[in-house]
């Protein structure tokens, strides 16, 4: 299985298939993980760099540990301990991180749009980990990854993104493989946080979050990311939780099975109340697990095809 | 490509697979400790074969396994990409018990090497004994069967065929030249 991609940017034009072999191939990965010794030595001798320029500690520590499992070298750069501090520009981070030759790079940036930039620039393959209010193509996929295992499905499903989707990396990443793979999409959140445009990629708004639970098979609650909101988009995380917050009350007033998934971390009482997301219908944990197999895969399936030898040979 | 000779029929093949069944019990006396692992494609249907003649005979199942050896093959940064990984099934604990690997061709030990150090990773186990249902020769590491159906001289550019009903729909080895 080849991806056509020699990076992973986003989920924007990545095929159907290519989805689903990352799934399967992520599927194979999750039972590694639970064996006595949860380690293959399929990328020794390869080095990764996570240069990671915006605070993270799943993700970061999601891609380490996927890449550990795969016996892979890592380094990690993260900006409040490194260059940058003194100045040095992108550019010659990555043709300083280049010279020392390495496999791949995974990234995280504020810019939407680093990640591609870092692609042109260099021959190593890059991972986008999340860049500006771009994509997150990673966690779309362990979120369609955990849906598939909790339903058995993705095709068909309908599936609501809640919360601040104009900021969101999250929710365009899911946007795109969801449609890709044949759920029904909606969002929900304050007019001011919906992009305009929404409804051209074949999404359903819903102004209320009654009529959202009504419908979903799965909620996507996202954090209330109190570190985009100073525009004054959002009046207060109060008034937020009282219209849009996922209450145990508007659970069961839906009275259907709603699978809940949340990218982390959590805001406990804000966007999602505690006895939700400890709750039975909860796959938040899941989402983590699955997230440190769906890496493994995607590196696997990106460190091949350097070779030249086609096929897989008699033995 | 052309068939250059056919080396056995299924009926070759049942005889063949009750031969080794037998082999493997009485080297084992038995089957205490006992517990069957066959590689991925073809060694797993090989492993359940033998599995159900040892039922026949001494009326007792044995554990089975499927390995898959993808993420420990020794040729991947040469390959023009990334084979299909698939997942190694094998729900019971190896360690102390006698593991039978299963595989359908012996030729240059690669595969085995990879299935040695995949079973390592899965626990200790007391032995590991290899079965193969045919040996081609050509090895490129220290590798040698315990329980050989038939051993076969081949040149090197030519290929043997293991072809079973429930992966290929039809019973037969056969060599083929390019």
């Amino acid at each position: 299985m080849q991806l056509k991609s020699r990076h992973l940017l986003g989920l924007d034009g990545v095929s159907r298939e290519e989805i689903g072999a990352i799934m399967d191939t992520a599927f194979s990965f999750k039972k590694v993980l639970k064996r006595p010794i949860p380690k293959v030595p399929t990328l020794r001798g390869k080095t990764i760099v996570n240069l990671f320029y915006e605070a993270s500690t799943r993700t970061r520590f999601s891609f380490e540990l996927a890449e550990k499992r795969l016996s892979a070298d890592t380094l990690n750069f993260s900006t409040s301990s490194s260059s940058v501090l003194k100045g040095e520009t992108l550019k010659d981070t990555i043709r300083n991180i280049e010279a020392m030759k390495i496999d791949f790079v995974v990234m995280r940036h504020g810019a939407s749009g680093a990640p591609h930039f870092l692609a042109r620039c260099i021959d190593a393959s890059v991972v986008n980990a999340g860049d500006g209010i771009h994509e997150h193509p990673t966690q779309a996929l362990l979120d369609m990854m955990t849906i598939q295992e909790r339903l058995g499905k993705i095709k068909g499903l309908q599936v609501v993104i809640v919360g601040d989707i104009l900021h969101s990396r999250v929710a365009r990443s899911n946007i795109f493989g969801l449609k890709t793979l044949g759920a029904c999409v909606g969002v929900c959140g304050p007019a001011t946080l919906i992009p305009r445009e929404v409804e051209s990629l074949g999404v359903t708004v819903y102004p209320h979050i009654e009529d959202a639970l009504a419908e979903a098979d799965v909620l996507n609650v996202l954090r209330i990311q109190l570190e985009r909101q100073k525009g004054g988009l959002l009046p207060s995380t109060r008034e937020y939780r009282q219209l849009f917050g996922i209450t145990r009350q508007r659970l069961e007033q839906t009275n259907r099975k709603v699978t809940i998934l949340h990218p982390g971390p959590i805001n406990r009482g804000v966007e999602i109340d505690t006895d939700v997301a400890d709750g039975p219908f909860s796959v938040i944990l899941d989402q983590v697990t699955n997230g440190v197999a769906v890496r493994m895969s995607v590196l696997y399936l990106l460190a091949g095809g350097k070779g030249k030898f086609e096929g897989e040979g008699n033995e | 490509m052309k068939i250059k000779a056919e080396l056995m029929d299924s009926h070759g093949l049942n005889r063949t697979l009750q031969r080794l069944t037998h082999e493997i019990l009485e080297r084992n006396q038995g089957t205490g400790e006992l517990v069957i692992v066959g590689i991925r494609n073809r060694g797993d249907v090989l492993a359940g074969r033998i599995q159900r003649s040892i039922q026949k005979l001494e009326g007792v199942r044995v554990p089975i396994g499927i390995l898959d050896i993808t993420l420990y093959r020794d040729d991947f940064q040469r390959l023009a990409e990334s084979p299909v990984v698939q997942e190694t099934d094998i729900d019971f604990d190896i360690t102390d018990r006698k593991v039978i690997l299963v595989d359908d061709v012996l030729y240059t030990g690669r595969t085995i090497r990879a299935a040695l150090d995949a079973l390592m990773d899965l626990g200790r186990p007391a032995s590991i004994q290899l079965a193969v249902l045919v040996d081609r020769g050509h090895r490129e590491l220290p590798v040698k069967a315990d329980y050989v159906g038939k051993n076969v001289p081949t040149a090197q550019g030519e290929e043997v065929q293991v072809k079973l009903q429930e992966v290929d729909g039809e019973e037969k080895v056969i060599v083929i030249v390019p």
